[in-house]
C-alpha cells in the first residue's frame, strides 16, 4: 500500500514537471508565453518574472515551482487576472456533477444490460450488443447533438444550455454516460458469462440458487473484476468527454475553463488543469485499486 | 420402499446428438450406487439431469422420471430448487474452483441454510461451524472464515461436502469428489461419505475409477458412449464383470498385479532390464530452498540406462522440484546433479545447452507446455536438430511411434483429447532420442483407460529405446506398475527407498505404510469401509 501512494506520489511529480519543462521548451520568451493573449505591460511582465523566478538559474526555478505546488499555490493566471486555484474552484462544482452522474448513468446502464442478457437467448443478447458497439462507436459529441435535437428542440422536455436545476444534468450526463456504458456492458456480460459457466455456479445452482441469486451474489463479483481494470479508461474518457460535453451543452465546468485557456494560450491555467487530471487519476486508481482488494481477496495472500 | 430417484430410459441430448441414449437407474434410501465410465460416456450429464441441471441447451427426454416420489415433468423451477440441496446434495469435483473463490467457505454453507430456510438467521452461524466439525474440519471457527484458496485440497473437499449435506438431504450425489486429491486424503473423503451413507443418506457417486467406488458402493452400472453396458451388485461386476469393457477398465487400473501386463490388453509384456554399470543421471544431497521453506531437502538418487525410478509423495512434498533439479531447470543449494557422471548442475547455461536434449520432460498438462498457436507438427519439429526436409518426416515417424495418426501433424493442440496431447507431448520429448525422460505425473489428469494407453507407450517406448525414466506419481498404483525402484517423499525428504516391490510389500516407514493402506483395490476387501473409520 504504501508502495501504491508512493508510485502515486510520482506520477503527480512527474506530471508537474512534464508541463513544466513544456512550458520551458516552448518555443520564444517564457514571459510571453505565459502572459499569452493577456494584457502586456512592463508591470505585468515585472511580477511574472518575480513569481516565477525568472531571473534565477532554471534548477531554481524548478525547485520553487514544486514548492509553490506543493503549498496548493497554483499560480496566477494574467489573462482572467485571479488566481489560478480560485479560476478552478469556481468551476469544479458543475464538472463534480456531470462526471459523476455521468458515471453512474454508464455504471447503471452497463450494469442492467448486462445482469439482463447475460447467458439469455440469443436475440435480447445480439440486441444489447449492438446498442452496445452503437454507444461505443459514435463520439460523445454527436450523441450529445442527436439528443439535444431530438429531446430539447423537438419534444422540449430538457433545457438546451446551463447548468440550472437536475433538468440540465439529464442530456449531459447520458451523452457522457451512454459510450462508458456500451464498453462497460459488454466487459460485465463477459464476466458474468464466465462466471456462469464455473464449476462454483454448478454447485450454487445444485444448492437451489434461482438464476437471480446466482448471478447477485456469485457472478456478479467475479464479473466485477475486469470492469475495475478498466478503471483507468473510463477516467480518462470521462474526463476528456467533459470538454466537449459542456461546450455543446453550454454549461460552465472545467471543461470549458480548459477549452478557453487552451485556445488564448493561458499557459498557467493549462498547467494546473494537467495537474489537476493527474491528481484525479492517481485518486480513483488508487481507490480501485483498494476495491480490486477487497473484491478479489486471493490477490492479498 | 420406494425409490428416491427413478428415471427409465433417459435421454439427454444437446443440439441433436444424443449423449445419453437409455438410461435406466435407481436410488433407494440409503444405497450408494455408483455411476463409473470415461469422460464422454454422459455419466455427469445423468447425475445432473436428475437435479434438472442437465445444462443450457439440453433436451431430457424419459420413459418414467421420479423424484422424490413425484414425476419430475411435472416439476416447476420453483419445485426444482426446492429438491436442489433440499432433497439432494451436489458435490462436485475441486473444491478449489467447485465453492465460490471470492466468498469464505462459512458464507457458502450458510448460503444453502437461508436458500432452503433450514436454520433461523440467529442460529445460522452456530450451524456452519457445527457442519464443518461434522465434516471433520478442524477449528471450524478459523476455517469457517477463509476461502478456497487458503484451506487444503482435503479441507476444501469437506467444506464442499458440508455444504452439500447443510440442508441434511436424504440424497449426496457426488461426482468424481476425490478426483485430483492425494491417496491418503482421497481415502479420508470416501470415508466421509461412507459414514453420511452409514448414517442414512443415499450417495449416487460418479467416478472414472472403478477401484475408487469398490469400497463404498452397493450396485455398479458402468457405462459408455451414454449407454449402460453393465450393472449388478458391486462384488459380483467386479468379480466376475460380464462385459468386455468392465473386464478392459479393471485390467486398466495399474497396481502390483499388472507389473508385466500390458494394461490395455492385459497381455504379458517384457521389462527392459537395467544396466545398473551405467549410471545415467544422479543427484547427491540435493536440497533447494524457496525463501525460509526446505522444499527438497538432502535428496539423493541414481538412475541407470533402462531403468525407472518412481518418485511418490503427496502435494508439497518437493517431487516436481526434484523433477525440476534433474531437467537442470533450477540449481541445487546443495549437492549435485551428474549426466553420465559427469556435472549437469552449476554449469553455464552455454555449455548445459547442447546436453538438453538428453534429458526431457512429459509433463501432467501438456496443454501449458504446448504454444497454442502452434500445430502439432510444429511443436514435434521443434526440439528436432535435422535438416529441413527430413524434419517432416520425422514428426510423422514420431507420431507413428505415439499411436496418432499423420494427420494429427496438422492439428492444434486444442482440438485433441488429454490422452492424444499426452500422446504428442511424449512424442516431442523422444524427438531428440533422450537418455532420460523426466514424467511429472504424466497420467494424473487422466481416466483411468486413457492413463492405460499412456502407460503402455511409456512401457513400449522403453522397451525399444532403453530410456532411463524418473516417474513422479502421486498415485502408489501407477508407481507400482512402471516403476523398478522407488523414492518415497515427505516435506522435502526421502522417507523410504528401494526395490518397489519390496518397499511397498514391506513399508517400513510409518508414511509409506499409511500411503500403501490408503490405495483403494478395485477387488471389494473384507473389511469395508464404515462409519467408524470416518473422520
Amino acid at each position: 500500500m504504501i508502495r501504491r501512494l508512493g508510485a502515486g506520489l510520482a506520477v503527480l511529480w512527474a506530471a508537474a514537471t512534464a508541463s513544466y519543462v513544456a512550458l520551458l521548451l516552448a518555443p520564444g520568451d517564457t514571459v510571453d508565453i505565459l502572459i499569452g493573449d493577456g494584457a502586456d505591460t512592463p508591470e505585468i511582465r515585472a511580477g511574472i518574472i518575480a513569481e516565477w523566478g525568472l531571473d534565477r538559474p532554471e534548477i531554481v526555478q524548478y525547485l520553487a515551482y514544486l514548492w509553490r505546488l506543493l503549498h496548493g499555490d497554483l499560480g496566477r493566471s494574467y489573462q482572467l487576472q485571479r488566481g489560478v486555484g480560485e479560476v478552478l474552484a469556481g468551476q469544479i462544482g458543475p464538472t463534480v456533477q456531470l462526471t459523476l452522474a455521468a458515471a453512474a448513468t454508464g455504471v447503471a446502464l452497463a450494469a442492467v444490460i448486462a445482469i439482463g442478457t447475460a447467458g439469455r437467448g440469443r436475440w435480447p443478447r445480439a440486441a444489447a450488443s449492438a446498442a452496445e458497439l452503437v454507444s461505443v462507436s459514435v463520439p460523445p459529441f454527436l450523441i450529445g447533438i442527436v439528443l439535444l435535437s431530438v429531446f430539447s428542440f423537438t419534444l422540449g422536455w430538457f433545457p438546451v444550455s446551463g447548468a440550472e436545476g437536475p433538468a440540465a444534468l439529464v442530456l449531459p450526463a447520458l451523452a457522457l454516460g451512454l459510450p462508458i456504458a456500451g464498453v462497460l456492458g459488454q466487459v460485465l456480460r463477459g464476466g458474468l458469462e464466465r462466471a456462469l459457466e464455473q464449476p462454483f455456479a454448478v454447485t450454487a445452482r445444485a444448492r437451489g440458487l434461482t438464476e437471480r441469486a446466482l448471478v447477485a451474489r456469485h457472478a456478479l463479483r467475479h464479473a466485477l473484476l475486469p470492469a475495475v481494470t478498466m478503471a483507468g479508461w473510463f477516467t480518462g474518457a470521462l474526463l476528456g468527454g467533459a470538454v466537449i460535453t459542456e461546450v455543446l451543452f453550454g454549461r460552465p465546468g472545467l471543461g470549458q475553463v480548459a477549452m478557453q485557456a487552451v485556445t488564448s494560450q493561458d499557459m498557467p491555467v493549462v498547467m494546473a488543469v494537467v495537474l489537476l487530471s493527474a491528481v484525479v487519476y492517481v485518486t480513483i486508481s488508487t481507490l480501485l485499486d483498494l476495491a480490486y482488494r477487497v473484491i478479489d481477496p486471493r490477490i492479498r495472500s | 420402499m420406494t425409490s428416491l430417484v427413478t428415471v427409465e430410459d433417459l435421454r439427454v441430448s444437446f443440439t441433436g446428438s444424443d449423449v445419453v441414449r437409455g438410461v435406466s437407474l435407481s436410488v433407494a434410501p440409503g444405497e450408494c450406487v455408483a455411476i463409473v465410465g470415461e469422460s464422454g460416456s454422459g455419466k455427469s450429464v445423468t447425475a445432473r439431469a436428475l437435479l434438472g441441471l442437465a445444462g443450457p441447451g439440453s433436451a431430457v427426454r424419459a420413459a418414467a422420471f421420479r423424484v422424490a416420489g413425484r414425476d419430475a415433468f411435472a416439476f416447476t423451477p420453483a419445485d426444482w430448487r426446492r429438491l436442489r440441496g433440499g432433497f439432494a446434495g451436489l458435490v462436485l469435483q475441486d473444491a478449489l474452483v467447485s465453492l465460490d473463490p471470492l466468498r469464505t467457505v462459512g458464507a457458502e454453507i450458510a448460503e444453502v441454510l437461508a436458500t432452503h430456510d433450514v436454520a433461523p438467521r440467529g442460529r445460522r452461524a452456530e450451524r456452519v461451524l457445527e457442519l464443518l466439525e461434522a465434516v471433520g474440519v478442524p477449528d471450524p471457527a478459523t476455517r469457517a472464515g477463509q476461502r478456497p484458496h487458503q484451506l487444503s485440497g482435503g479441507l476444501r473437499q469437506r467444506a464442499l461436502i458440508a455444504s452439500a449435506i447443510a440442508a441434511d438431504p436424504p440424497l449426496i450425489i457426488a461426482d468424481e469428489p476425490t478426483t485430483a486429491l492425494d491417496v491418503t486424503v482421497q481415502a479420508q473423503i470416501l470415508r466421509l461419505l461412507a459414514g453420511r451413507r452409514a448414517a442414512g443418506t443415499a450417495l449416487l457417486l460418479i467416478s472414472h475409477d472403478l477401484a475408487v467406488v469398490a469400497s463404498i458402493a452397493d450396485r455398479v452400472l458402468v457405462m459408455k458412449d451414454g449407454r449402460v453396458v453393465e450393472e449388478g451388485p458391486t462384488r459380483d461386476v467386479l468379480a466376475a464383470p460380464a462385459h468386455a469393457y468392465t473386464r478392459t477398465l479393471l485390467a486398466a487400473v495399474p497396481s502390483a498385479a499388472s507389473r508385466s501386463t500390458r494394461l490395455t490388453t492385459g497381455e504379458p509384456r517384457g521389462r527392459p532390464t537395467p544396466d545398473r554399470s551405467a549410471q545415467v543421471l544422479a543427484g547427491t544431497g540435493l536440497t533447494r530452498s524457496y525463501g525460509p521453506r526446505r522444499v527438497v531437502d538432502d535428496v539423493s538418487f541414481t538412475l541407470h540406462a533402462g531403468e525407472t525410478l518412481g518418485v511418490v509423495g503427496e502435494s508439497g512434498s518437493g517431487k516436481t522440484t526434484l523433477a525440476r533439479l534433474a531437467l537442470g531447470l533450477l540449481e541445487p543449494d546443495a549437492g549435485q546433479v551428474t549426466l553420465h557422471r559427469r556435472p549437469w548442475s552449476h554449469r553455464r547455461e552455454r555449455e548445459r545447452r547442447p546436453l538438453r536434449p538428453r534429458v526431457q520432460l512429459v509433463s501432467q498438462n501438456p496443454l501449458d507446455s504446448f504454444d497454442p498457436r502452434h500445430t502439432v507438427g510444429r511443436l514435434i519439429a521443434e526440439p528436432l536438430r535435422v535438416h529441413r526436409d527430413a524434419r517432416h518426416e520425422r514428426v510423422l515417424d514420431l507420431l507413428a511411434r505415439v499411436g496418432l495418426p499423420p494427420e494429427t501433424a496438422a492439428r492444434h493442440p486444442r482440438e485433441l483429447s488429454g490422452g492424444q496431447r499426452q500422446r504428442v507431448a511424449i512424442a516431442r520429448a523422444l524427438g531428440p532420442r533422450p537418455d532420460v525422460l523426466v514424467c511429472d505425473e504424466p497420467v494424473s489428469a487422466l481416466d483411468v483407460s486413457i492413463q492405460a494407453q499412456v502407460l503402455d507407450l511409456l512401457a513400449d517406448i522403453q522397451t525399444e529405446y532403453g530410456t532411463a525414466m524418473v516417474f513422479i506419481s502421486h498415485d502408489l498404483g501407477v508407481v507400482h506398475h512402471v516403476a523398478d525402484r522407488v523414492l518415497v517423499m515427505k516435506d522435502g525428504r526421502v522417507v523410504e527407498e528401494g526395490d518397489v516391490a519390496e518397499v511397498f510389500a514391506r513399508p517400513r516407514h510409518p508414511y509409506t505404510r499409511t500411503l500403501v493402506d490408503s490405495v483403494p483395490r478395485p477387488v471389494p476387501s473384507p473389511h469395508r469401509l464404515d462409519a467408524a473409520g470416518a473422520a
